[in-house]
């Protein structure tokens, strides 16, 4: 797995924080909204992570893989994605409030 | 027991009732039979084509979020290939597990040899081809892939099939390379690999033609396909339709497309363009793209009807709730149907009269009729992805 440089990795972090304020409103997505995210969080990033998280083409996101790793981060690889991997930008489809939802519900452990 | 009772020389009479408490009241084929993955569930159901209905569920077969599906020889076994590294043997006649063993950590799909006697796997952890005999499940080779860069672990193992003299192709999805995996010298302790290099970035599946001559392998690095010539492997990986997508701005990938079987079609093949909204087509004489066709959303399976009259396309998220038929002959999208959300994979009927798709998120399979382009049948099944009947037994490369 190709990481991006700590550099490359700030520059996209900064551009996330200033497009996207990285506060977490999960409770301003709406109940309906948070189902299609889970949904769309075990079925579709399952394709690659697995439906129970456990890794595929793309790695393992069980909490113990992701808890060690400052957050923000992993919401900009929501956002902006891994160039040179199959993982894709989902700005297209995802707020970055979104992204943040997310992330927490990989903390916390998911499965289908 | 039973059989002890059968041949207890008794009346007519009792033989039929001994006939009737058998498990199976009368033999029967299984040419009509498949499997259709339930992948959240970690099940399969056992399907007949000429009802159209489920006729079994079978479960504990592990992590299925991603699943493939070979069959042996007498088409009475599935061997399924299960995301968690689960090899799983299902005996369709009597709808239960034969034997399952988990060979590695992580696998992507699998196939089974000319002879039917070895089940090839491959992995993605640890990177690599496993290959194990078709009835026991006993290991016979472990072949490590190729170490990555940094060294840290192997390339992933994509794009797994069999080929004609005993032999299994696989691409390496980190390391670009082709390998020929042969066991074609019964009297060797071990398979001969010849390994292709440098044949593209990022293989992520691959394809074979129908009688076996020609391997090629999709890339998702780069625009571009990598093509081995079985006939003349002397010649090395070629690459065709360099640069498929120049001037376009590739969009982002959701899914993966898949190759399988090889859909080819009045010497023109028809593939996934990778970050485009486009299934190319390829002429087969020249190796040169003959036409784009602009499709709903980016094609993850492009699959043939077996008289190669119609190409149906599914698509990545957010498209998934769309199927696209194609003339062959003139190459336009002659139908846009939509079976409803998650559509994930589709199978023809042996001849090709039906259509099989199974909609994810309405846990069901519908069957469609492919000369009226209508639904006709609709299966319950619990988040259903692949659908792979047994005729797959009999074809090379699938």
């Amino acid at each position: 797995m190709r990481y991006l440089s700590k550099r490359k990795y700030a520059v996209i972090f900064l551009m996330a924080s200033f497009l996207f304020p990285l506060t977490s409103h999960a409770e301003s997505i709406s109940a309906e909204r948070q189902a299609t995210l889970k949904h769309l969080l075990i079925q579709d990033c399952g394709s690659c992570h697995g439906l129970r998280m456990k890794g595929g083409l793309g790695p393992a996101l069980t909490p113990g893989d992701i808890a060690d790793k400052p957050k923000e981060g992993l919401v900009a690889t929501i956002i902006h994605g891994r160039p040179g991997t199959a993982m894709p930008p989902w700005a297209a489809l995802l707020t970055d409030q979104e992204a943040t939802w997310l992330i927490d519900q990989l903390l916390q452990g998911v499965s289908p | 027991m039973r059989k002890r009772l059968c041949i207890t020389p008794l009346f007519a009479l009792a033989l039929s009732a001994c006939s009737l408490t058998s498990v199976q009241e009368e033999p029967r084929g299984t040419g009509d039979l498949g499997v259709v993955i339930e992948r959240a569930a970690g099940n399969v159901l056992i399907v007949e084509h000429t009802n159209n209905q489920a006729i079994a569920r079978v479960e504990g077969l592990g992590d299925l979020s991603h699943a493939s599906v070979v069959f042996s020889r007498d088409e009475r076994y599935a061997y399924v290939f299960g995301r968690d590294g689960g090899l799983t043997k299902v005996d369709l006649l009597k709808q239960r597990i034969d034997k399952r063993i988990i060979q590695g950590g992580n696998s992507i799909g699998g196939a089974i040899s000319q002879d039917g006697r070895l089940i090839a796997v491959g992995n993605y952890e640890p990177g690599g081809v496993k290959i194990f005999t078709a009835d026991t499940l006993e290991l016979v080779a472990d072949i490590p892939a190729t170490a990555i860069a940094d060294g840290s672990k192997n390339s992933r193992v994509v794009g797994m099939v069999d080929a004609p003299g005993q032999k299994f192709l696989v691409s390496l999805f980190d390391t670009g390379e082709i390998w020929i995996i042969d066991f074609s010298d019964s009297a060797a302790d071990a398979p001969t690999v010849s390994r292709f290099t440098d044949i593209g970035k990022q293989p992520y599946d691959s394809m074979l033609t129908p009688e076996g001559r020609y391997y090629i392998a999709g890339l998702f690095g780069e625009d571009g396909l990598a093509m081995l010539d079985l006939w003349n492997p002397e010649q090395g990986v070629t690459r065709i339709l360099d640069g498929y997508g120049k001037g376009n701005q590739a969009l982002p990938v959701y899914k993966m497309p898949h190759l399988e079987g090889w859909t080819v079609a009045d010497n023109q093949a028809f593939v996934p363009g990778v970050g485009h909204h486009q299934v190319l087509v390829i002429d087969t004489q020249t190796w040169q793209q003959s036409k784009a066709i602009e499709m709903v959303g980016q094609p993850v399976f492009v699959m043939a009807r077996p008289d190669a009259r119609q190409i149906w396309v599914n698509f990545a998220y957010p498209d998934n709730q769309y199927v696209q038929v194609i003339d062959s002959q003139t190459k336009e999208v002659i139908k846009t149907i939509e079976p409803g959300p998650g559509v994930l994979h589709m199978e023809f009927t042996p001849r090709g009269e039906h259509i099989w798709i199974s909609v994810r998120d309405r846990n069901e399979v519908q069957v469609w009729d492919t000369q009226t382009l209508e639904h006709l049948y609709t299966l319950e099944a619990d988040n259903p992805s692949g659908i792979f009947f047994t005729n797959r037994a009999h074809r090379i490369g699938l």
